[in-house]
C-alpha cells in the first residue's frame, strides 16, 4: 500500500466539534440537576456515547481515515457491549 | 512525501498507527471492565452510591472536562498545522495542550486534598463505618480517576517527547506519525473522561 492522498481537516471543523462537545456537557449537567430518576442515567449515558463518538470520528480522524481503523473500533465497542449485556442478564436474573 | 525519494529509509505510517489503535483498544477495554465493576456495584448497593456521589464537586468537575475538551481540540488542530507545514503553530498547540493537562493535574490535587482532609480516602476508618457501598464508591472513585490521572501523566509525557523530536527535526511535515499518535493517545483520556465525568460527578 502507497501512500494515500491526506485530508486536511480545516481548523473550523474543530471548533465547531469543541462547540457541540462543550454544549453537551452543560446539557448533561443542567439534565442531572433535575432528577429525572432512572431516566437521568440513560440519559447521561446517551449524551456521552454521542460525545465520544464526535471525539472518536473526529478529533480521532476515523471519519477521514482509512476504514480499517472505523471497522476495527466498531468491531471492538461491539465486544464490549456484548460484554455489558451478558454481564447485566447475569445480575439481573440470577 | 514520495518513497522513491528515500530508497533505503523503510517505513510504514499506516502500521504504525495501527499499532497504536491497537494499544488503544487494550485501554478502551481497561476502563470497559472498570465501568461495569462500576455498574455492577452501583446496582447493589444505589442509596450509598446515590449519597456518596453528592460528596463530589460537579463544579470542579465540569471544569475540568471543559479543560480535557478544549485541550484535545488543541492537539487536533496540531495536526493540521503540521500538515500545512506551520511548525511555529504546531509547537504553540503542543503547548497548550501540555498546559491545559497540567491544569488538569492541578485541579485533581486539590479535589483529591479536600477529600483527604475530610477523610475520604480509601480504607480510611470514616468510609469504612459508612458501610460497603461508600467503601465501594470511594475505592472506585479513587482507583478509576487515579489511573485516568495517570494516563494525563503519560499523555502529557508523550507530547512533550513529540515536541522535543519536532525541534531536533525528526518530526516534520511529510513524517509525522509520531504527532499523530500522540495525539490519538491525548484524545483517548479525554474519551475514558466523557464517561468517568457523568458517572462519577453527575449520577445521583
Amino acid at each position: 500500500m502507497s501512500e494515500e492522498k491526506q485530508h486536511i481537516t480545516p481548523y473550523a471543523t474543530y471548533i465547531w466539534i469543541l462547540a457541540a462537545l462543550l454544549i453537551l456537557t452543560f446539557a448533561t449537567v443542567a439534565i442531572t440537576n433535575v432528577n429525572l430518576g432512572p431516566l437521568s442515567v440513560t440519559t447521561a449515558m446517551l449524551i456521552a456515547s454521542i460525545k465520544a463518538t464526535l471525539v472518536l470520528l473526529y478529533f480521532m480522524h476515523l471519519k477521514f481515515d482509512q476504514k480499517i481503523y472505523r471497522f476495527m473500533t466498531t468491531v471492538v465497542l461491539l465486544v464490549f457491549f456484548m460484554v455489558i449485556i451478558f454481564t447485566f442478564f447475569d445480575y439481573l436474573f440470577r | 512525501m514520495e518513497s522513491h525519494t528515500h530508497p533505503h529509509i523503510h517505513r510504514d505510517d499506516q502500521a504504525s498507527k495501527l499499532g497504536m489503535w491497537l494499544f488503544i483498544f487494550t485501554e478502551i477495554l481497561l476502563f470497559g471492565g472498570l465501568f461495569i465493576v462500576y455498574s455492577i456495584y452501583r446496582y447493589m448497593h444505589q442509596t450509598a452510591f446515590h449519597l456518596a456521589g453528592e460528596e463530589l464537586n460537579d463544579t470542579i468537575g465540569t471544569i475540568n472536562t471543559v479543560i480535557l475538551l478544549v485541550s484535545s481540540m488543541t492537539i487536533a488542530m496540531s495536526i493540521t498545522a503540521m500538515q500545512k507545514g506551520n511548525l511555529k503553530l504546531v509547537m504553540q498547540l503542543i503547548y497548550v495542550t501540555v498546559f491545559f493537562g497540567l491544569i488538569f493535574l492541578v485541579n485533581k490535587y486539590f479535589e483529591w486534598q479536600v477529600k483527604f482532609e475530610h477523610g475520604l480516602y480509601p480504607s480510611s476508618k470514616f468510609v469504612q463505618n459508612l458501610g460497603a457501598g461508600d467503601t465501594l464508591f470511594f475505592s472506585l472513585y479513587f482507583m478509576m480517576t487515579g489511573l485516568h490521572a495517570l494516563h494525563i501523566i503519560v499523555g502529557l509525557t508523550v507530547l512533550i517527547w513529540v515536541a522535543v523530536y519536532i525541534k531536533k527535526g525528526r518530526v516534520h511535515q511529510t513524517k509525522y506519525a509520531f504527532l499523530e499518535n500522540g495525539a490519538l493517545y491525548w484524545h483517548l483520556v479525554d474519551l475514558i473522561w466523557i464517561f468517568l465525568f457523568p458517572l462519577f460527578y453527575l449520577i445521583h
